[in-house]
């Protein structure tokens, strides 16, 4: 398979209502795809914080899933205020959001661990002031890295 | 266990049911939306008092077999709207989150 599939998404920023709805949409199109379950879900999970941090830090951005032979790659970038200190920032429990946004039940911190921990990588861009490029690889078959 | 027995058998509110067959097995209680992506498993019923939109998305992704509101928490129109539409079950029950894990405790596992 040399050529590979992408879907690509646009992501809204702060519109908490349809937050996810790519992630949603992702799943449904690896389904079909017959990728098997373990998989999807580690999709599932990364992109999925990295949608709804797309939506609450960044003011939206722009989503894109290769599914490729070996593995699926997420990338999502934003042109958002960036990330100063990205290992504090990978910290369980470190959050920078708002109250609104934690009554809701998201700012947990929890969003860049969950990524980490079902990716087999993942390379974080961030320049303050420019954005954030965050790419997350999956390989088909995998296992979650143990640990958060 | 289905999910229509599970609400049947437990006395539960059925708020929206689109997916009744649906089985259950196990069980997370949370509210906070990435501890329950990262941790809830396949078929789990969600024990939970949020309520908003985020929620469907959060069962969708995380294959659960249905959200159980707890403390009397209801649903917004909306929310049943698009729950029904993505497949994603919603019961309530007036207990707490802790009451209503220890009386379900048996019939999850
Ligand atoms: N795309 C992004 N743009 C800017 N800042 C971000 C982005 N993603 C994450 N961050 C920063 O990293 C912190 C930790 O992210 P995360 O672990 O997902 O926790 P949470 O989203 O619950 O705050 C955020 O609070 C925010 O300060
Ligand atoms: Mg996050």
């Amino acid at each position: 398979m040399s050529d590979r599939l992408i879907f690509r998404f646009d992501v809204e920023g702060d519109d908490f209502t349809s937050a996810g709805q790519a992630s949603v949409q992702v799943k449904k199109n690896l389904r079909q795809l017959g990728i098997d379950s373990e998989t999807i879900r580690r999709v599932s999970i990364a992109m999925y914080e990295g949608e709804i941090n797309m939506v609450i830090h960044a003011g939206g951005g722009v989503a894109e899933v290769a599914v490729c032979e070996d593995y699926i790659e997420i990338v999502l970038e934003d042109t958002g205020p960036g990330i100063k200190d990205i290992e504090q920032a990978m910290q369980a429990g470190y959050s920078t959001a708002s109250d609104t946004v934690r009554s809701l039940g998201f700012g947990a911190g929890m969003g860049l661990p969950n990524m980490k921990k079902n990716s087999d990588s993942m390379t974080i861009d961030s320049t303050p002031g420019v954005g954030t490029r965050i790419v997350m690889k999956i390989m088909y078959g995998g296992k979650a890295n143990e640990g958060v | 266990m289905t999910v229509e027995r599970f609400a049947n058998e437990f006395g539960f509110d059925i708020l929206c049911m689109p997916a009744p067959e649906k089985e259950i097995s196990g069980a997370y209680i949370g509210d906070l939306l990435s501890w329950v992506m990262g941790k809830a498993e396949q078929s789990n019923v969600w024990l939970t008092i949020m309520s908003n939109i985020n929620t469907v998305a959060v069962a969708t992704l995380a294959d659960t077999s249905c959200i159980l509101l707890c403390e009397g928490v209801r649903a917004d129109g909306e929310l049943l709207r698009t729950a029904s539409e993505k497949g994603v079950n919603i019961l309530s029950t007036d207990l707490t989150s802790f009451e209503a894990a220890v009386k379900i405790k048996d019939a999850v596992r």
